[in-house]
């Protein structure tokens, strides 16, 4: 297996200190804002944006949750075993709000689209944005295009984009692994 | 999304006809399936689409509420269309067979068949001529699948596991369905299980399913961490099995005096419907020390990942 790297260490936090400040530019002091990461590495995703953006602004309140898609998705019996579910986490309703998604990943669309659906279980937002680490380009199946982008790369469907995490996986970066 | 870690592991079965055929890894993924589904019972809007081209009949040939409701509940809330069927209002008195009427029922294009019948086995034996997934919610005095696995639920959220746990199931062992559904799935998840009970509604042989029996209340109350409290089923007993229904209180119901007098805060549980003052008294069916009413709010979340699983196994729409 062949694996190129993306986002090195260096490069990764470079690439969320700049997401975090593109968000502040349409956020100001995210009093309207929610931050919903989709389970499982958006979690991750989210919380390191939410954590960084509390550091810059100063403030404690940024609204920061997860969802799990595993219900909503257009796969259901399409695949060998259903998916077992990851958990969920909002205590917060995002009626009226701003709701910016965020995924570590974006390639076919599916999961956001299901995402989409997932939050209308907690109200209606005033608006959806999207927010990925990582855009496949050219590979989406659905009309789905993110608003903000960490990094975008050019891949082939084989391809496998990996994304890891300090806290799980002991380092963060994130490599293209070719069969 | 391409680091979604799927978890290799799917149910070892088609249909749920009782717990003796799962294994311990079929209860552990119904569980966490649950998880999953008792966070969206919780939500504002309590409804998923996973189940949008699914047709489930509730197929009910004897009386039930709380779990046929809790049935329609789950199968609504996975958004598939349901089908319900009561023998009391049907066209069975005319004479019909049960894999007659089951399949002119699948023959408008049903995929999933919850059946509660009053003859052991009857699940079993319509998953020989059928071909659809069936889930049992209780055959006679045979199984009950769903309230146990529901019961174990409720005592791993309250306990925190469910494993080393010594729970005593309480009452009329002979005619329960509940009673046995619960010994195999407490056993499979690695409690210790002891019945408790008079002589007469005792199964002659029940030892042999490896569970303690008893006969005296208080001792069995001192061993365990979870009393299950079962309803004395008068409908199902042709003869009188004890004396009156006050000696029978006086033996094996459990009152806030009993409860009490223990050197320790046991759980109290009770498949429904309670008969107040016969085995359990309304104080302590009400006490913060009952979780009757938490099993059934996990019952939907049981069910609605029980559905989930098998409606996985149905073939890919094509």
């Amino acid at each position: 297996m062949n694996r190129r790297s993306i986002l090195n260490e260096k490069s990764f936090e470079l690439t969320i200190n700049r997401l975090c400040y593109e968000l502040i530019e349409n956020h100001n002091d995210f009093s309207n804002t929610a931050l919903v990461g989709l389970q499982p590495r958006g979690a991750n995703l989210a919380e390191r944006i939410s954590a960084k953006l509390k550091e810059i602004l100063g403030t404690k309140d940024i609204l920061c949750g997860n969802i799990d898609v595993t219900f909503s998705r257009d796969d259901f019996r399409r695949r060998d075993n259903p998916i077992v579910p990851q958990s969920t986490n909002m205590n917060f309703i995002i009626e009226d709000k701003t709701v910016v998604l965020i995924d570590d990943v974006l390639f076919s669309g599916r999961t956001v689209r299901a995402g989409l659906d997932e939050i209308l279980s907690y109200g209606r937002p005033r608006s959806v944005e999207l927010l990925v680490l990582i855009d496949r380009r050219f590979s989406r199946q659905i009309p789905i295009e993110p608003n903000y982008v960490g990094k975008a790369v050019d891949t082939v469907q084989t391809q496998k984009v990996r994304v890891e995490w300090s806290e799980i996986d002991g380092k963060d970066q994130v490599y293209l692994e070719t069969e | 999304m391409e680091s979604r870690t799927e978890i290799k592991k799917h149910l070892s079965t088609k249909h749920l006809l009782g717990i003796k055929n799962i294994t311990a890894d079929d209860i552990n993924l119904i569980f966490s399936t649950a998880d999953g589904f008792k966070e969206v019972l919780n939500r504002p809007i309590k409804k998923v689409p996973s189940l949008r081209d699914i047709t489930v009949a509730n197929l009910f040939f004897e009386n039930s509420t709380r779990t046929r409701i809790s049935f329609e509940l789950a199968e609504k809330r996975l958004s598939a269309d349901v089908v319900n069927f009561s023998a009391s209002t049907s066209a069975l008195k005319k004479g019909e067979t049960l894999v007659d009427t089951v399949n002119n029922i699948l023959a408008m294009k049903v995929d999933m068949v919850v059946m509660r019948h009053p003859n052991p086995g009857a699940c079993v034996y319509l998953s020989k001529h059928i071909d659809v997934n069936i889930i049992n919610a209780g055959d006679g005095a045979h199984e009950h699948p769903t309230q146990a696995l529901l019961d174990a639920y409720s005592i791993r959220e309250e306990l925190g596991s469910v494993k080393g746990k010594k729970v005593v199931i309480v009452g009329d062992i002979l005619h329960s369905r509940v009673a046995l559904s619960n010994i195999f799935c407490l056993q499979k998840l690695g409690a210790e299980v002891m019945v408790c009970g008079p002589t007469t509604l005792m199964p002659r042989h029940i030892s042999s399913l490896g569970v303690k029996v008893g006969h005296n209340l208080r001792e069995a109350l001192e061993w365990c961490d979870v009393a299950n409290m079962l309803r004395i089923q008068l409908e199902r007993q042709e003869i009188k099995y004890f004396p009156s229904l006050r000696e029978y209180t006086m033996m094996f119901g459990l009152n806030k005096e009993i409860l009490d007098s223990l050197s320790k805060k046991i759980t109290v549980m009770h498949p429904g419907p309670i008969n107040r003052g016969v085995e359990i008294t309304s104080e302590v069916a009400d006490s913060d020390q009952s979780i009757i009413l938490n099993q059934v709010e996990n019952g939907v979340a049981i069910r609605m990942a029980i559905l989930y699983l098998l409606a996985g196994k149905i073939e890919k729409p094509s």
